[in-house]
């Protein structure tokens, strides 16, 4: 037998590494559609419990529309349910052309590529459009997926400080050398909630004759007074070169996301992405639902506002509560705790208090930055948020640390 | 050796540490496996010890062992430059 004791016990020795570490991933399962209540098991085997969810990427609400359940639903009853084949064979149905151009409408773009997830196009998009004489100079903490995605690449590539553009402009002035230097950052991100200045990179950008790739996951479809993104929030829609965004989080949360940017570089995507090349079409059921959800987003602001004010109430309510969270305006909220046993006991005890939230540490954030993170969603209603302030209020007085800030509960608990 | 130290610890710091940090990084600090570098943004210090020295650092022999204090980066150096 190829899979011996042994080979077992190595694999089970990986795994318990990763369980004394701290690290491991518990198995949490939901009983009940995506929404701002939902019904959990946790841990594995106890009883189910209705929570309030705020760690979901369901920032619109739209995960569980009924609008976009029934385009969900026509999707599949008109274009069936699989394509049984990569797009450019014969994977590609008249609504994928159709999403491509809403979303390039959307976002303000000349095109737009489908792939089946975003972390498929920042696999796919660097390597596409690069190469050795290329040089991608990013933001420290972008997505996992676009550090993958520059791995891959034979583009070399560096890194400047968290939003610092006094250090993007020194690596700028340094691969002034190179044949194309493309500047990578999150719009939104993800774990700190913070706004990349895409106003001000732009204008190095300019200055030093680079191009501008972000990814949008976290902002697409309410962020900018339209929802359009962060590109649309500094004003600069016409200056970025690339977005790659996903429709697993605002947009209707199910999967799939884009490459939308300058025609020439879609079109290279088009012809060599490898994720989108040999992975198979976007099920017709998500580009139907998801199409629908661009439509709701281009009547109406409602839901985009809605989840400001919501943003606007909690981060009001949980400062006065006496919790120390990092300033923003996105509905990323990180409860600063920077003890990764704080975080995780916190967390425990939200749960018991019928708030789903988790605590993040190192290395998901950076050692002795632990957190946990709360998500708003337009579902939310106030009484939702009432009393996800009150329970922080309750479990932060029992660990002593409301009114405290960095310094108060480092000395009480340590990094 | 001493100077080479200090020339690294000097980029260590100015590359790596936000000025709001509340981080002292001397020559034996952890700097990988602490979180003060990470294994993505490493890249760049690998360039920097390249360019100032003129030397190629192998992908094999730069792991974040090699590069986790300005004390092992320095013997990393040494042995390429000597």
């Amino acid at each position: 037998m190829a899979y011996s004791d042994k080979t077992r016990r190595l694999f089970a020795g990986e795994i318990e590494a990763i369980k004394e570490k701290g690290l491991y991933k518990e198995k949490r399962f939901i009983w009940s559609p995506q929404d701002a209540e939902i019904e959990v098991e946790f841990p594995e085997g106890s009883s189910r419990e209705k929570v309030l969810n705020f760690c979901a990427n369901n920032y619109l609400g739209l995960s569980s529309h009924p609008d976009v359940i029934k385009a969900a639903h026509d999707g599949l009853e008109e274009r069936g349910y699989g394509m049984s084949s990569v797009r450019f064979i014969c994977g590609t149905q008249d609504i994928h052309r159709e999403l491509q151009d809403k979303v390039s409408e959307f976002l303000g773009m000349e095109d737009t590529l489908l792939f089946p997830s975003c972390m498929d196009a920042n696999a796919g998009v660097f390597e596409a459009i690069l190469d050795a004489e290329d040089v991608i100079i990013a933001d420290r903490l972008i997505h996992a997926s676009l550090v993958d995605g520059i791995r891959l690449c034979s583009a070399g590539y560096d890194t400047f400080k968290h939003m610092d553009m006094k250090h993007l402009r020194k690596k700028l002035e340094l691969h002034s050398d190179k044949r194309q230097r493309l500047i990578v950052t999150d719009g939104v991100f993800s774990m700190d909630g913070d706004l990349c200045p895409l106003d001000e990179m732009c204008d190095l950008a300019d200055e030093y004759d680079a191009m501008v790739l972000v990814d949008d996951s976290h902002a697409t479809g309410f962020i900018g007074k339209k929802g359009r993104g962060v590109h649309e929030h500094f004003n600069v829609i016409d200056r970025i070169d690339l977005i790659t965004t996903t429709f697993g989080k605002a947009l209707g949360g199910a999967s799939g996301g884009c490459v939308s940017g300058r025609r020439e570089l879609v079109e290279l995507c088009r012809q060599k992405a490898r994720p989108y090349l040999f992975s198979n079409s976007l099920a017709p059921v998500i580009v139907s639902a998801t199409i629908r959800v661009i439509e709701l987003l281009s009547q109406t602001t409602e839901r985009r506002d809605k989840l400001e004010a919501n943003t606007k109430y909690f981060r009001e309510g949980i400062t006065k509560a006496g919790l120390s969270v990092r300033e923003g305006a996105t509905p990323i909220v990180p409860v600063m705790l920077y003890n990764a046993k704080l975080a995780n006991d916190m967390a425990r005890d939200m749960y018991a208090e019928g708030i789903y939230v988790i605590g993040f540490f190192f290395p998901v954030v950076p050692a002795g930055a632990a957190r946990i993170r709360v998500q708003l969603s337009a579902a939310h209603e106030k009484e939702h948020i009432d009393k996800c302030v009150a329970a922080f209020r309750k479990v932060g007085e029992k660990y002593g640390i409301l009114g405290l800030d960095k310094k108060g509960i480092i000395e009480k608990y340590g990094t | 050796m001493e100077e080479m130290k200090e020339a690294v610890l000097e980029y260590v710091i100015d590359e790596y540490v936000d000025e709001d940090d509340d981080i002292e990084v001397a020559f034996d600090t952890p700097l990988i496996s602490s979180g003060i570098v990470d294994s993505f943004s490493m890249v760049s210090l690998k360039a920097f010890l390249e360019r100032k020295y003129e030397v190629k650092l192998p992908d094999d022999e730069a792991t974040p062992e090699a590069f986790d204090t300005v004390n092992s980066i320095v013997a990393l150096v040494s042995k390429h430059t000597s």
